[in-house]
């Protein structure tokens, strides 16, 4: 369980994350989402206190990070930078972070054998790829084998095989009744492996909201109608929530009603609807409306208009 | 594998691999910090260098002083100490040992390593403590050693020039250039853990040492007579002449001054890691 109340950090006169409250609760996979900047990594720092919060608190399991006295066995954590020194082979970096809290060779062995990495353990990180640099960022993460995982963005630079990888993982550990944090900003992938998601943008928090609800709430949902009556249930339809539109002549797209509500409507007047399709609007897109007034570094018109009115304030 | 079946605080049980108690001790951030240096090449090799260096160049110098005794000039006859040739080799040592101190810290901040690290210590301090630990008991062990084997295998060289540990002041110069060479260390980690980044930590640390006694010959000779002596550097080399100079501080003294500034510069250090953000 993480607590977050009122978490802010100002680095100078910017601020970073802005009084965040949110609970993180053990048995699911819970996302993490915002674009770039939105201060997802820096919540994460303070989470693990790497970085001191300017206002607020966050606890792991009731109590602040620090003191935990085994804080490996608490909290396991992949930081957005790798967090390796590339001197080092992968066995020897995992020894290292092993010693400091008791933890027996024989779970680094467990560890490098779990991400797949065994074979190149002896190797220095610096030959290492992309993904198998992350490989072992989630080996150290692993490590203690914590009640809690903190990971910033894991999947960044696994191929697919590794995505489901760690996807399935995710999952599992949380179905063990884990706590397990995963940040990212492909929706998509959140939309396959989270349960919940909380969803910042610009340091405030915009939503902590089920996976599910996320869809079915979105305003881009569309269901989508094929009968001879079109011009017909058309009209039937109209009322001020809803639009819709036409592509063929005997197909409507409705965005504000339910396919059952449509279904219903068209059986009382006696239209024959042939097709009645709900369309559910990816979490992408719906991701998508939840953030547009607040992405820090978009190519949007919009975007760029907050930029500036960020830029403004300093 | 043994698992042990463990009620979390928060949810269900589940079976947990054996990973010991997993508290963090600052005898375990010493274990660690020990690995950590082993198992780091460039640690080993500059280590290698500054042994070789307080070694090689003494014998080397003192080889070349007894072979041309015929031909050195009067000037550098009555300089001549053969003590002093047979450790010439401190200099490259303190370079070596001051930059692998610095090393030793800012090389976990440019890799991130210092974020893995800190947030297996949340504590932090006990991660200064060890690396201050592990590297003081190396350099101390080896430099003193080398010190040792500089001067002797030097007056073996040095043939009939030669003198031994009982001359007086001899074997207090020998063991204090292990002493100050450990400092030089210390020092370096101080100034690592204070700028975090391993040019200007470099920069800084051999700016203290060697720069500002230069700096210091530009002053009036009457600022020098009460300055130069109390500078780090110079304080900690007062111990390293047979002869004692007037213008420095007593031998074990200066070593006392420069000591004071290395726990000077631990203390920021620790403040600063306490303070700031990782
Ligand atoms: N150490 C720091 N000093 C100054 N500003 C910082 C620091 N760390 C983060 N910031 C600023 O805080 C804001 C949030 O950054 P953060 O890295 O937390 O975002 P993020 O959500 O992780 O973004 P991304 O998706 O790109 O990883 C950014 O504007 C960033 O420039
Ligand atoms: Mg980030």
């Amino acid at each position: 369980m993480i607590e977050a109340q009122g978490l802010t950090k100002r680095y100078g006169g910017k601020t970073a994350v802005s009084d965040l409250t949110f609970d993180v609760r053990p048995g699911i996979v819970t996302g993490f989402l915002g674009p770039n900047g939105a201060g997802k990594s820096t919540t994460m720092r303070m989470i693990v206190g790497l970085d001191t919060p300017s206002a607020g608190t966050v606890t792991v399991n009731g109590k602040p990070y620090a003191e935990h006295r085994a804080p490996l066995r608490e909290v396991g954590a992949l930081l957005e930078a790798r967090s390796i020194h590339t001197g080092r082979s992968a066995r020897n970096h995992l020894l290292a972070l092993a010693a400091t809290t008791g933890i027996p060779v024989r779970r680094v062995d467990e560890v490098l054998e779990l991400v797949g990495l065994a074979e190149v353990a002896g190797k220095r990180v610096r030959g290492f790829s992309l993904g198998m640099g992350q490989r072992l960022g989630i080996a150290s993460a692993l490590l203690g084998d914590p009640h809690t995982l903190v990971l910033d963005e894991p999947v960044n630079g696994l191929d697919p095989e590794g995505i489901l990888w760690i996807r399935t993982l995710l999952r599992s550990l949380a179905a063990e009744g884990r706590t397990v944090f995963v940040s990212s900003h492909l929706m998509s992938e959140m939309a396959l492996t989270a349960e919940q998601v909380i969803i910042i943008g610009k340091g405030r928090l915009l939503a902590d909201v089920d996976v599910s609800e996320v869809i079915t709430g979105s305003s881009r949902n569309v269901v989508k109608v094929r009968t001879p009556k079109a011009a017909e249930l058309r009209e039937l339809l109209a009322r001020p929530a809803v639009t819709i539109a036409s592509s063929a002549a005997d197909r409507l797209e409705v965005t504000g009603l339910s396919s059952d509500e449509i279904g219903t409507a068209a059986l009382e007047h006696g239209i024959p609807v042939f097709e009645l399709t709900p369309v559910l609007a990816s979490l992408e897109e719906a991701f998508m409306e939840l953030t547009r007034d607040s992405v820090e570094f978009g190519i949007t018109a919009p975007a760029m208009e907050s930029v500036e009115s960020a830029g403004g304030q300093r | 594998m043994t698992a042990v079946q463990e009620m979390s605080d928060s949810g269900p049980a589940y079976t947990r691999a054996s990973t010991g108690s997993g508290e963090v001790t600052q005898w375990r951030t010493i274990r660690a910090e020990w690995v950590k240096f082993r198992t780091l090449w460039s640690s080993v090799l500059v280590m290698v260098i500054a042994v070789l260096g307080m070694i090689g160049v003494g014998l080397v110098a003192s080889y070349f002083i007894n072979a041309d005794w015929g031909h050195l000039r009067a000037r550098q006859i009555a300089r001549f100490n053969p003590v002093v040739t047979s450790l010439d080799g401190y200099n490259m040592a303190q370079l070596a040992i001051g930059t692998l101190g610095v090393l030793l810290v800012t090389g976990e901040y440019s890799t991130g390593l210092i974020r893995a690290t800190m947030a297996a210590v949340p504590a932090r301090l006990p991660v200064l403590w060890a690396k201050l630990t592990v590297y003081t008991g190396i350099t101390f062990v080896l430099m003193m050693v080398s010190s040792f084997v500089a001067f002797l295998g030097g007056q073996v060289l040095l043939g009939s020039h030669s003198t031994t540990l009982d001359a007086p002041g001899v074997l207090r110069v020998v063991v204090a250039t292990g002493v100050y060479l450990t400092l030089v260390g210390m020092l370096g980690v101080a100034f690592g853990a204070l700028i975090r980044n391993t040019a200007g930590g470099i920069a800084a640390l051999f700016g203290v040492l060697l720069v500002l006694p230069a700096i210091m010959e530009v002053l009036p000779s009457t600022w020098q007579d009460v300055i130069a002596k109390y500078l780090p550097s110079n304080a900690g080399q007062a111990a390293l002449s047979v002869t004692l100079d007037p213008a420095m501080l007593a031998p074990w003294v200066g070593m006392a001054v420069f000591a004071v500034y290395v726990v000077i510069g631990m203390v920021a250090a620790a403040v600063l890691l306490k303070r700031r953000d990782v």
